[in-house]
């Protein structure tokens, strides 16, 4: 379909405030015509299947980035893996090297930051913190190498984890510090790729995060919290690294996730009623492979038909491709959230994330699905299914496609 | 700050960063604050729990708001130190006015009140917050472990009843009255699920193109014993019939027509279908795959 192609033409296609405007639906018009605005130029020209990716500038803003921040970047100094992983998943997905250069240096600036009780911390003599280790650990496995792997102290790693676990089920972010599905998420997806799930660790931590499930089937950060894209995100990989997404209303968080993507902008939301931010074309976006793959499996369960599963995406690739490409590619490299706003390494990350989501559709291979297979296993059964490749505007726009659980790129899990 | 650390620091040698040779994103740090970090590295290998370094936590705080470490070493401080807490949440207060989308400030909030065993300051505090963004996420986690500690539930509903007046799309506001009637101890009766349904309904009708009631309302049914789904056919019906389009009251009429067509009704079952078709060609074209998903499950 698309913004573009669809029935419904584009000036025609603003949301009504039924003549009811408050601050949410005033502030929404004004996102939409800035967004249309855009479009439009777009349209005028007639140029959608020349729309490109600017590849070039966005490199040069990562590569700069990878050899020098300025003194602003202090806000992120607590968090320096973050900063590694947006840019060298960023360079991934758009199919640069990874060069030896880059690798030797990634190998000596991540283990400066491992703790001996465990994990990574944010930066040189910072506690270890979950967030910033599921980071790290995604830096080291997009370097790829044996020498990257051999830097994590697993054992130490999964003593740490268990600090991090309270009796409910939930894990803490750091020692000391607040709880919510972050933690769950970060921790057993880390705990995935280093093979060191067990029963012990994941002991009633799917029964938690059910509970952060909510009335209108999206997950908050913890139980009773307002439903976020974000925390959905972290929500359901963390059930699916842990083989339990079947615990969660699946329909009602599809028909949640499927209300999020905005007719205007062809993007996601994070909550209803709130803005586009392009961020969500990963968070919100990669729900769907996620819930395609849980209902397949849920089908053919039920039906006992091999081999049947959802032959398209269930949310609208074109248009989120549009919005990404349109509206979120800053001209001075990199992504922003909205038109207006300025770009950052995390938009950056995000939105080339989501547009390979958009892009390429990754399955789960339900032939080789077994019940007792354990997480790391599961996590290799994603695959893209090249014949499903969907590209809007310039065909070299096709980035590598991602993992919908761990988000790293998908060739990293064959090796 | 040269001088700053000239009078009563010169006990210490302060330890630069180790980033090892040729770091990725290296940070051009200013002056102030490397050499804050550098005394902090030496004061937390000693684990001081001083005035000083408390000052320190705060000067070096002042640059990164984020930087979880030395919260964590600050509460330390001022527990061991036995600081004046309601100090520190004046300290809090104006750091989160600067920076109120900031993970620790929230959560350092959380442990002083908590060690402070005193919530009185708080729903004010909040209030506050909420005015400037009233969908503060933060802010409303926070609010919920402060209305659950300290079992604040008596004005929280007219709370929310003023912040949906305000501006009735307020997802937040409506999370939270969903958190009022179902996160207390008492179950909630029948009789106000089906005022909480008319509440939602009324509001509805303000603007039937809001997500947010519709959720809620449906929410509520799907806890009612003695209502279901159905009960929304007639307010469907009289949009409609008032040539209102809301892709939402479509949405719940392909709801009530599945739950009928389960039960074997076909009239349900083909009416189902149309509407999918509507909203699918038409009406939410953006969602076209979803509805074409839910029109083969009625088939």
């Amino acid at each position: 379909m698309g913004i573009f192609n669809g029935p419904c033409p584009l000036d025609e296609r603003f949301t009504k405030n039924d003549g009811y405007p408050t601050k949410s639906s005033t502030i929404q018009t004004r996102t939409e015509r800035a967004v249309y605005d855009k479009f439009k130029e777009v349209e005028n020209a007639n140029i959608l299947n020349q729309v490109k990716l600017n590849r070039d500038i966005h490199f040069e803003y990562i590569q700069g980035g990878l050899n020098h921040l300025n003194k602003y970047f202090v806000v992120l100094d607590a968090s320096k893996p973050w900063l590694c992983y947006w840019m060298l998943h960023s360079l991934d997905l758009l199919g640069n090297e990874i060069t030896p250069d880059i690798i030797k240096r990634g190998i000596s600036t991540i283990s400066k930051l491992q703790n001996v009780t465990g994990g990574f911390g944010g930066g040189p003599g910072q506690i270890s913190h979950a967030a910033v280790t599921y980071a790290a650990i995604n830096v080291l496995a997009t370097i790829g190498t044996k020498e990257a792997y051999d830097v994590i102290d697993r054992e130490n790693l999964y003593k740490w984890f268990l600090k991090l676990k309270k009796p409910d089920g939930s894990f803490i972010m750091h020692e000391g510090g607040e709880v919510d599905v972050r933690g769950a998420y970060c921790c057993l997806s880390s705990a995935a790729l280093t093979n060191l799930i067990t029963p012990e660790l994941t002991a009633g931590t799917p029964e938690w995060i059910k509970r952060c499930q909510n009335f209108d089937g999206g997950i908050g950060g913890e139980p009773g919290i307002e439903s976020h894209g974000g925390y959905a995100f972290c929500g359901l990989a963390a059930m699916e690294i842990m083989g339990k997404s079947d615990e969660m209303d699946i329909s009602l968080l599809l028909r949640w996730a499927s209300s999020l993507q905005m007719q205007v902008e062809g993007g996601f939301q994070g909550r209803p009623n709130k803005l586009v931010d392009g961020c969500y074309s990963f968070w919100v976006g990669a729900l769907f492979p996620l819930l395609e793959a849980i209902m397949t499996r849920q089908y053919e369960k039920k039906h006992e038909n091999k081999g049947k599963g959802f032959a398209q995406s269930l949310f609208d690739r074109e248009s989120l491709q549009e919005y990404i490409l349109i509206a979120s590619q800053s001209p001075k490299g990199g992504f922003i959230d909205k038109p207006k706003s300025s770009p950052d390494y995390y938009h950056t990350c995000y939105c080339l994330s989501g547009l390979s989501t958009s892009q390429n559709h990754v399955v789960y291979d339900i032939n080789k699905h077994k019940e007792n297979l354990n997480a790391g296993m599961r996590s290799l059964l994603w695959s893209e299914d090249t014949k499903k490749i969907f590209v809007v505007g310039d065909s070299d726009n096709l980035l590598k496609a991602t993992h919908p659980i761990h988000n790293l790129t998908i060739p990293k899990f064959s090796n | 700050m040269a001088s700053y650390f000239k009078a009563n620091w010169d006990d210490l040698i302060p330890i630069p960063q180790d980033d090892g040779p040729e770091p990725l994103t290296p940070i051009s740090y200013d002056k102030e604050y490397s050499e804050a970090m550098s005394y902090f590295r030496a004061v937390a290998l000693k684990d001081e729990r001083s005035e000083r370094a408390l000052d320190l936590t705060e000067k070096i705080i002042r640059h990164n708001p984020a930087h979880y470490t030395i919260w964590h070493y600050r509460q330390q401080i001022l527990f061991s130190l036995e600081k004046d807490l309601y100090k520190e949440l004046d300290f809090i207060t104006d750091q989160v006015i600067d920076n109120p989308k900031n993970y620790q400030l929230w959560h350092h909030r959380q442990v002083v009140v908590e060690k402070l065993n005193d919530s009185s300051k708080e729903l004010p505090f909040i209030k506050e917050i909420l005015s400037s963004d009233s969908k503060n996420y933060h802010a409303w986690t926070y609010r919920q472990w402060i209305i659950k500690t300290y079992n604040l539930w008596d004005k929280e509903l007219a709370f929310v009843d003023k912040l949906l007046d305000d501006d009735v799309r307020n997802n937040s506001a409506w999370n939270q009255r969903y958190f009022i009637i179902f996160f207390n101890s008492n179950e909630p009766s029948e009789e106000l699920l089906a005022q909480e349904v008319q509440y939602g309904i009324n509001k509805i009708l303000l603007a039937p193109n809001n997500i947010s009631p519709w959720n809620y309302v449906k929410g509520i049914i799907a806890k009612s014993k003695e209502q279901d789904i159905s009960v929304l056919e007639g307010l469907c019906k009289e949009l409609e019939e008032q040539s209102i389009i809301s892709y939402h009251a479509l949405g719940c009429l392909v709801d009530i027509y599945e739950s009928r067509a389960k039960r074997g009704s076909i009239e349900d079952k083909n009416l189902g279908i149309k509407t999918c078709e509507l909203l699918a060609e038409k009406h939410d074209n953006i969602r076209k795959k979803y509805w074409e998903y839910r029109k083969q499950v009625l088939i």
